[in-house]
Order: structure tokens, then sequence, then C-alpha cells
């Protein structure tokens, strides 16, 4: 049962054979998952989960539409899914410096942000919720492992490649060197999440973003509080635009409370951006200042912190997710519905759909799950992108007011109907001016109370990371860090990493440097998203690095 | 000869421990657990014996509630032939996990128990020294090496200063240091086959052994944060301070 | 209440963490030491505020077996039975708690009352307060939670016990001395660590080397350091390298990252030399030298 592998390293690999094999514990993953299994009780189902356990690697906000889930699970509540906050009361604010402008209406001006019925949850618990339900329908889970590569052959996807483990810095092998398996399967669900490795793999090598636009990304930067009881309100949920961003710059805050006296904070910063002084770390930590905001942390401690990019683009950047032997399910592909600031309900059903493809594939024997897309078109999920398409590119093309102008009227006039279809006209990496064109952008200090500086923070995450490993941030060309990054844009890479993995440093009367940190690495993706000549790229660490969040996140 | 192996399901060591807000503990509800990180040591070193042909069997044991066979599986992932979970959902402390691991010395025969020096969690390092008092072993703590010839077990120990040697008998306790060994990872087809390995379940209460505790936990609390001293301007007064007001050098 | 007290000798003299431990005896009420082998007795004889010392040279390897079975036998005369949380102290007295079947409790850092402890737990990450039922409690304390007694100003009787018979189970083959002159980082009584501000690897050694002969310290590097290649990964002081808590901690040309502090902060004594003032470090520092560390420290090594 062994044979040599198809990367250049040529390793003996084990190989073991399954009917489906889903790569990443996320909604969308353990959706497709549970699906399959419910359908087809025969079938075998591998899920690989690069986190330490699942739910580790999970960022989000969270409000929940518990739509898919009921459709998933109609007995979900008896299940004991882990939805234990309703919605109770919501602002949306539009914040100057010092005051806040509330939205009077949301539901009827802006229909798709009205929360009643849904419920602020954290979707790390959510996802290991689903993962004992896979679990108990015979999904067998392995988390602590990564898929590192595809598994390709005669041109279609036929599995993954494990990561390895063991191997030094250097690159060399150590004593408990365990090369990566190949875990062979008919069909390859891959369900990363934003900027996926092997989603991007997998896009380039089928060319399956020829017919989309370019996918354009945010960054969430999130941190859990615990807070007195006596301040918690249960159910309420503010989200804010405006300042301190520019007004070219799309984002916002929201702040949720939920569970047993917690408050999710979180801050969304497009990566279109265009200043490269802009810190999204720092825009959330100084949102908490904002006076519509500071209350909220009286008397409490911040007890997690994480961060993740999001796929924002919708329907418009969608790429074909169909490939021989697989498909692209969730954030992978893009289905978050960014006006609506929600992606699970939809990363759930694309889940939920891909499955069902993947299930005809499996009984017709065909290579490709290619009733996947006409399955998409006819859903509610299809309708529901569709109607939202104009909102997120309205914003990119007319600025914060403007974007907020057009979105009330595409909204509340049009519907979602609007006889035209606005377009994502760049790639986030091609947005930054020049350093010296950009206004620098004054932060405040952080205080250690309400706002921390990023190694506090990343504190918070609970990063394993076995630093005797090969750096999993690569680098291509030290040169052309040193004239674009450094030189052009004064390395923005320091900025708007989350988790200060990227430093310059300057030895006595020496030229800068760039130190990466990868042991901080939060597994964000934006260095792979934003760096401007695509210079940096991302790869899977060793199973089970990376942070390791708790239930809350 | 078999090996038993105890093993401690503990919060893992990557999280930051979180007392909680009423001072009743640390949070472990939602964070992720994990082997003891010196038990997997201690079952490093088990296997290793087995694999020098020097043990046939490798028995991991842990106490705790359902949840608690994790680690068992782990361990079995890692190579342990079979696991038993002795089962409850009291908080029990290292003198009663010594008395029920007697109990499951007895049964089992094993002549090595190999095990961590102290869990992570309560830092208590006393379950090993414990069980070898109750069974009348003698015991090799803080081992960084363990080579056994002749029915004897060289222990060489990490204490104060050195390396402290010692011969042990035959059926014996070891605790596992740090630097015993580095542990294997579980890899993807051992875990997959750990999980048909024969895991047995006996209930803590059917053991005949008083699970009540003797320590009572009264509260947990933040250590409290140091708070920043002077700032000298000179050398001298660094020196006189450190010898006169600190009386450290 | 009369307290029993496992004390250590090192160079003929009482380990200073056993002295700690007589202190800490001292608030039960009157104190016993007993002490193992034919070394330091005289040094016990003369401490202060101790009762009697009961000598047993019979048993100078310090086996864990015979020594427990001692005190075991003893324990009836005694409310509290302690010792230095030394690798001898935890060796010995959590194996004494099993034949009494009582639960031993670890490194103390203070004591409420005669059944009431604090320790820390998560490696110092919470204090646990603990209560004891037991008749005969049994404790290991840190030394550098308790001003250690005094090394003269007592006259105490020497009582000399015969030892038990060694049932063969366990023998002393040898004891291998830590070859280095320097000690082991998790052991040392005295660290200095260096940063990034120490600029290269031979600045490392040829600054912070001559310090640590002074003081017979340890050395240790921030995470920083070991990255740039100045110092081993062995040296890493911090929450990903080693976890050390010493007597006196000097901290040189490092900021402070949090993962550093997690792994020093519970230094009894922490000293800063930086050239920032507003490095994290000083909030964590009893002593801070805002500065030079190329001029401090040659400076630190002519002031020792």
């Amino acid at each position: 049962m062994t044979q040599p592998s198809n990367d250049s390293t040529a390793i003996e690999r084990d190989e073991m054979a399954f009917d489906v094999v889903i790569v990443g514990g996320g909604p969308s993953g353990l959706t497709a998952a549970i699906r399959l299994r419910q359908e087809n009780p025969d079938l075998s189902v591998c899920l690989l989960e690069k986190g330490s356990e699942i739910g580790a690697h999970i960022v989000s906000g969270a409000v929940l539409e518990p739509r898919t889930l009921e459709e998933l699970f109609p007995d979900w509540k008896e299940r004991g899914a882990p939805l234990k906050t309703p919605v109770s009361d919501e602002k949306l604010l539009y914040l100057t410096k010092k005051s806040a402008l509330p939205i009077p209406a949301l539901h009827m001006l802006m229909p798709q942000m009205d929360n009643r019925g849904n419920y602020v949850i954290s979707l790390g618990e959510l996802c290991r919720w689903l993962g004992e339900q896979a679990e108990a329908l015979g999904v067998e889970i392995y988390p602590g492992f990564s898929g590192a590569d595809l598994f390709i052959e005669d041109g279609k996807v036929c599995g993954v490649i494990t990561g390895d483990m063991g191997i030094n810095r250097d690159g060399q092998h150590k004593p408990d060197f365990t090369p990566g398996m190949i875990l062979r399967a008919k069909q390859t669900i891959l369900s990363e999440g934003a900027r996926g490795s092997l989603s991007k793999k997998a896009m380039a090598t089928f060319d399956l973003r020829k017919n989309a636009e370019p996918q354009t990304f945010g960054l969430g930067i999130k941190e859990v509080w615990e807070i007195p009881a006596e301040n918690h309100r249960p159910g309420f949920v503010q989200h804010s635009f405006g300042w301190p961003l520019d007004t070219h710059t799309y984002g916002g805050a929201f702040l949720y409370h939920f569970g047993e006296n917690l408050v999710a904070y979180g801050f969304i910063t497009a990566l279109d951006y265009r200043n490269p002084w802009l810190s999204p770390f720092e825009e959330m930590q100084r949102t908490k200042q904002h006076p519509a905001f500071k209350p909220h942390f009286e008397g409490g401690r911040r007890i997690i912190y994480g961060a993740r990019a999001i796929s924002e683009g919708g329907i418009q950047s969608l790429p074909h997710p169909v490939f021989p032997g697989g498909v692209l399910t969730g954030d992978s592909a893009g289905f978050l519905n960014m006006p609506k600031i929600k992606g699970i309900h939809t990363s759930m059903k694309s889940g939920i759909i891909a499955a069902d493809a993947v299930l005809e594939a499996l009984k017709n024997e065909q290579p490709e799950a290619d009733s996947y897309m006409d399955r998409l078109r006819s859903s509610w999920l299809w309708q529901e992108l569709y109607a939202a398409r104009n909102i997120r590119p309205s914003f990119s093309r007319w600025g914060m007011i403007g974007g907020a102008l057009y979105s009330g009227i595409d909204s509340m006039i049009f519907r979602g109907r609007a006889p035209w279809t606005l377009h994502h006209p760049h790639a986030d990496n091609a947005t930054l001016l020049p350093a010296d064109k950009a206004p620098k952008i004054d932060y405040p200090k952080a205080d250690g109370k309400l706002t921390f500086n990023r190694p506090e923070s990343v504190f918070l995450s609970n990063i394993s990371h076995d630093e005797d490993q090969p750096v999993h941030l690569q680098v291509a060309k030290m040169d052309v860090w040193k004239e674009v990054n450094l030189g052009r844009f004064a390395a923005p890479e320091s900025r708007y990493c989350p988790a200060g993995v990227y430093e310059t440093l300057a030895q006595d009367g020496e030229e800068e440097q760039l130190v990466i940190n990868a042991q901080n690495c939060v597994h964000c993706k934006s260095c792979d998203i934003k760096d401007p000549e695509q210079n940096i790229n991302w790869c899977t660490p060793e199973g089970a690095s990376g942070p390791n969040y708790p239930v809350g996140m | 000869m078999k090996v038993l192996v105890p093993v401690k399901r503990v919060v893992d060591y990557n999280i930051k421990p979180r007392v909680a807000a009423d001072g009743s503990g640390v949070e472990t509800q939602g964070v992720k657990m994990s082997m003891n990180p010196f038990d997997e040591i201690a079952l490093e070193e088990a296997l290793r014996l087995r694999e020098k042909n020097q043990a046939d069997e490798v028995i991991a044991v842990t106490i705790g509630p359902q949840v608690a066979q994790d680690v068992l599986r782990t361990a079995m992932a890692m190579g342990a032939d079979r696991a038993i979970l002795i089962r409850t959902d009291a908080e029990i402390e290292p003198r009663v996990v010594a008395n029920l691991l007697k109990v499951i010395v007895e049964r089992e025969n094993p002549g090595i128990v190999s095990m961590g020096k102290q869990a992570i969690d309560d830092d208590m390092n006393a379950t090993g020294q414990m069980l070898a008092a109750k069974l009348g072993w003698p015991q090799g703590t803080f081992a960084s090496q363990v080579t056994v010839a002749d029915s004897k077990v060289e222990v060489a120990r990490e204490v104060d200063g050195g390396t402290e040697v010692l011969s042990l008998s035959l059926p014996a306790v070891i605790t596992a240091d740090l630097r015993l060994n580095e542990p294997r990872y579980a890899t993807l087809p051992n875990i997959m086959k750990a999980r048909k390995k024969p895991l047995e379940t006996i209930e803590a209460d059917s053991l005949g052994v008083d699970l009540t505790s003797h320590l009572k936990l009264v509260s947990v609390a933040e250590p409290p944060e140091r708070t920043a001293g002077v700032i000298v301007e000179t050398v001298e007064e660094l020196v006189e301070k450190l010898k006169t007001e600190a009386k450290v050098i | 209440m009369t307290a029993l007290v496992l004390i250590e000798s090192e160079h003929g003299k009482i380990r200073q963490a056993s002295r700690s431990a007589l202190a800490a005896a001292a608030q039960f009420g009157d104190v016993d030491a007993i002490i193992l082998g034919n070394e330091g007795i005289d040094a016990a004889a003369k401490l202060a505020g101790v009762r009697k010392i009961l000598h047993v040279p019979a048993l100078k390897s310090a086996l864990a077996e015979p020594t427990a079975a001692l005190l075991a036998s003893l324990s009836s005369s005694y409310s509290h039975i302690l010792s230095a949380a030394s690798s001898m102290g935890k060796n010995i007295l959590p194996r004494l708690a099993g034949l009494l079947d009582v639960q031993p409790i670890s490194d103390v850092v203070k004591i409420n009352d005669e059944a009431t402890f604090v320790r820390p737990i998560y490696a110092g990450n919470a204090l646990a307060t603990v209560q004891s039922s037991d008749t005969v409690k049994v404790l290991t304390v840190r030394g550098s939670s308790f001003d250690p007694v005094a090394e003269e100003g007592g006259s105490a009787s020497v009582e000399v016990l015969e030892a038990p018979a060694e049932d063969g189970k366990s023998s002393f083959l040898r004891l291998e001395q830590t070859e280095s002159d320097r000690p082991e980082l998790e052991v040392a009584r005295v660290v200095i660590s260096g940063g990034k501000g120490l600029k290269d690897e031979s600045n490392f050694h040829s600054l912070l080397e001559p310090v640590a002969d002074k003081l017979g310290a340890a050395i240790g590097a921030s995470r920083a350091a070991v990255d740039s290649g100045f110092a081993p990964n062995e040296m890493q002081v911090g929450q990903t390298g080693k976890i050390v808590a010493p007597e006196l901690y000097i901290a040189v040309g490092l900021s402070g990252a949090i993962q550093h502090l997690a792994g020093m902060k519970d230094s009894r004594v922490i000293v800063a030399v930086n050239l920032d003032p507003d490095a994290p470090i000083f909030k964590v520092a009893d002593y801070g030298i805002v500065g030079d560390l190329f001029e401090v420290l040659p400076a630190l090594e002519k002031a020792l």
C-alpha cells in the first residue's frame, strides 16, 4: 500500500482510500460531511482539520441565521445545538469621531440586516457540536492533520496529501519525522475557508477563476471579553461603520452580547484599502475607545483574541466551484453574504448542495460533480447572493457615504433586482498607494486595560507552533520585498498582520531586513492576499500548529 | 513484562489558563484538553521498552469522566496495546488516584509503572511516589534515563545540581522528567488502528476505594500582578540595593 | 503542635531553601529538624528556632524508601512534616504521605492557618487555596516565599537516630555533578538573560558571561535573541522556552514581550536594563536602569 508520491520530494507515502475526503472542519465542511452520511451511510467520509481540534481555528462574529441548520437537522433544538442567545436588540451606527448616529428603521432600510429570529453564537462552539454530530453519523474526523497538497493523477484530483511532521527549520528530518499520507478519494471537498491553500492551488491548476471577477477579502479581528453580569445584555447586537476608517475603506465594528457574560467584539477591514500606513489591528483597538463601544467593556477582561480573513466579493467573484475530482464550498469559494455580514448559513448551504452533487457524481461514477452549479443556481443561496451583489462593490466605487446611500436605494427600491451589476475592479493586492503619497496614521498607544498591543493580544490566541519547523510563510524573492514592500509601501505587512508575524529590523548601519515570526501566525491568510507582488505564500505548517481558540470564538 | 502507564487528561499546555470569575477554579469548559505532557514522555519510554523487547505489553490507564477516554485513544494511537478507563465524575485528589491505581496494579501485575512526574494542571508531583509507597515498591522519580537489565532498572534522576543514578529492583514505579525522551507523533494510520484497540471501562466506585478528598479546594485566584519597582540611576546604586534591600547578592 | 522539617546541607551549611522551610514550620509551633548523613550537623545545631535535631547518619544517600519509612515511624509525634520543595523533598515527602494515606501539599507559598495553605497551580498561572483535613499535614514549601531562619543563634539538642533496615529494593549508584561551572537555567539561583539589544552573538557572550561568572548565574535569552542566532534554543526563557523562577533575574536588552514575561515573572527579584524607558520589562522589574547596556554591563561586572 505504499507508492511514491507525485510531489517533488518523492517520499514513500502510505495510502488510504475513502469515498470522500473533506479538507477543513468549518461549517461548510462539517455540513457536507453530515449531509453525505445522512444520505448514504455506506460512504466512507474522512475530514481533515489542521487545527488541534475542531473549532481550534474558527473565528467568526457571529450572528447565525438558523435557516440551513434547520434544513440539516430539523430537530437541532432537541439535539442540543448551541444556539443559546436569541438576538434581542439591534443597532446599526454611523460613527464620527465623537458621536454615533443610529440608522433608524433598519429592517425597512436594510432588510438584509434585520436580525430578528437569529442567534448570537460562538461559531467555534457550533462547529464542535457539528463535529460531534458528524462523528455520531460515522464521519472519520482527524484534527491535527493538514491537507498539504492536492493528490493529482491523470489531471484529476484523487485526494490529498497530509502534511509531513518532524522536519526541522532547515528542512532536515528530525528523529520523529513522519511523512504525510496520501488520502485517496473519489471526490475531494475543499472547505478551507477564505484563501485556502489547496483551494488556491485547485483554482490555479484548473483555471477556475477564468470567468470570475477578482475575489475581494476582509480581515476580521476579534476579541472576546468577559464582563460583569450586571452589564450584560444577552442578545444585544451592534454594528458600526464610518469612523475610524477613511472613506475609501470598507469595514466596521461588531459587538454582540452572548453566552455567560461574554461580549464578542470585532472589526472587519476590507483588504482593498489603499493607505499602506493603515493597520487593521490598530483600527480595531481604537474603535473600542469610541463612546458607543467603550461602556460595553467596563469592568471586563479580555479573554480570547483571534483573526481571520473572509471572502467579501460575493457572486461576481465566485470561481467555478467544480473541478475534476472535487468541489469548493463555503468561504473557500466565497459564498459569504457581505451586506448581511453573514456567511455561516450560506457556507453551510453550499456544503449541503455540494454534498448532494457529490452524491450524484459518486452514484453515476462521474469524475466531476457537475450538477453542483445547477443546484446552486436553483437554490435560495443563489437568489440571496444575487440580490446582495451590488452592495459591496458600490463601496469600492463610491466610498463610504456613496456606498451607504447606494445600498439603501438598491435594497429598498430595487430589492436587489437592479438591472445592472457592479464590478470588483481589482484584486486586493493591487490597491495600495505608495507610502509617500498616503497620510501616515497616528494611532494611540495601548493602555493595557481597554486597548492592547499585538504581542499581548496574540498571547490570548493560545498558539502552539513547534519553532523547529520550516517557516510556513514563504517569501519567494527577498529583493522584491526590499524594492516593493519596503521601498514603495514601507513594509505594509508589518501593519496589516494582526499577529505581529512580520517585522522590519535594521542592524547597526545595515539595511532593513524582514523578520518573520512564523510562530505568531494565527492563520488569517491576510499576507497571502494583500502582499503587493503576491510574493508571500502561506503554506500549511505542521498539523495542530496555530491558534487554539477555546469555545467563545 | 507489562508496563502500566497512568495518563491524565489536562488543559492543553498551549492554553493560557483562566481563573473563573467566581474563583471556583480554572476554566476547563470549552478549552482544548490533551494528555499531560509528562505522561506522553512516560508512555514513550514504555513503548521504547516494548520495542527493545524488554516489555511485551503497554497498558494505558486513566481516571475520569467518560470523555477522558480521548487520552486513552491518543495513548493507543501512540502505541499502547490496550487501555483502561476508571470512570468517575468525582473530582479526585492524587491520594485517591494512587489508591485506585494500586487496585489496577494488583490486578494487572506490571513490572513497571511508568508515569509523568507531575500533571501540568495541579502541579502536585506526588502520585507516583504515593503509589510506590502503597505498593511497597521502589521509586525512580524525575527520570532522565531508564535502563532495564536483569530484573533491575537503572534510573538516572534529575536532582538539584546534577544527576543521581539509582538501581531499583523490579517491580518499580518510574516518573518521567522532561528530558527522558521526545514522544512520537500519533500517525494517521495509527489513530485509525487505535479505534479498534480494546478499551475497558471500570466504574471507580466498584473498586472498594473511598473517593472522598482529604484536601478541599477553597478558592482559586489569579496571582498578584507584579508592579513596577524603582528606576535607579547608577550601577553602584543597583548593586547596593541588591545587597542591602533585596538581599539577593 | 509540633512540626518536623527534613533539612538538607550543602558544603557543610544548611541550604537556604531548608531554612525557609524551617521558617514556615515555625508558624505551627515547636520545630524539630531531621538531617540525613554526616554533613552539616554542627550547622544544623546552630540554626535559629529549632528545638531538636534528629540526626540519621545511616541514610546518607537519602533514598526515598527508607527515609519515608523512618519519617512515617516518627509521624505520630508531629502535626506537620515539611521540607523544601527541592528535588529531595519532592521525592521523599509524597512517599511519606503515601505511607500515611494523607494528601501531601506541594510548593506551599503561603500559610493561612495550620490547615489552610496557598500553592501555585497551572505553572503559577493561578494560586489555589486548599484546606487539609489530614491529622498529619505533609508539605513542601517554596524557598522564595518564606524568609529563611538565621544560620546562627540557636542551640538545638542533637539526637542520633538509627535508620530502619533497608529493604534492598533500591540502591544508590552515583551522583553525576553538572559538568559546567554555570548552573542549569531551571535551577539557578541567579539568571541573567539577554535580548536583541546585545546586537550580535559575540556581544551576547562577551558582555553577559563576565557578569554571570561573578554572580554564579545561568544565562538565558529572549526568543528574539535565539531567533537572531545569538544563543542556542536551550537558553530561551519564556512561554515556549524554559520557565524559571530564580531569586534574582537580570534582563538585559530585552523588551519583555508577554511570552518572555510568562517564563520569568515568578522570579523573586527582577532587574531590567534597557535603553527604552517604555519597555514592558520595566513594568515587572523591581529595579530598573534606563541606559546603554554596553556601558551598564561592564560597570556592573566591576561593581560586583
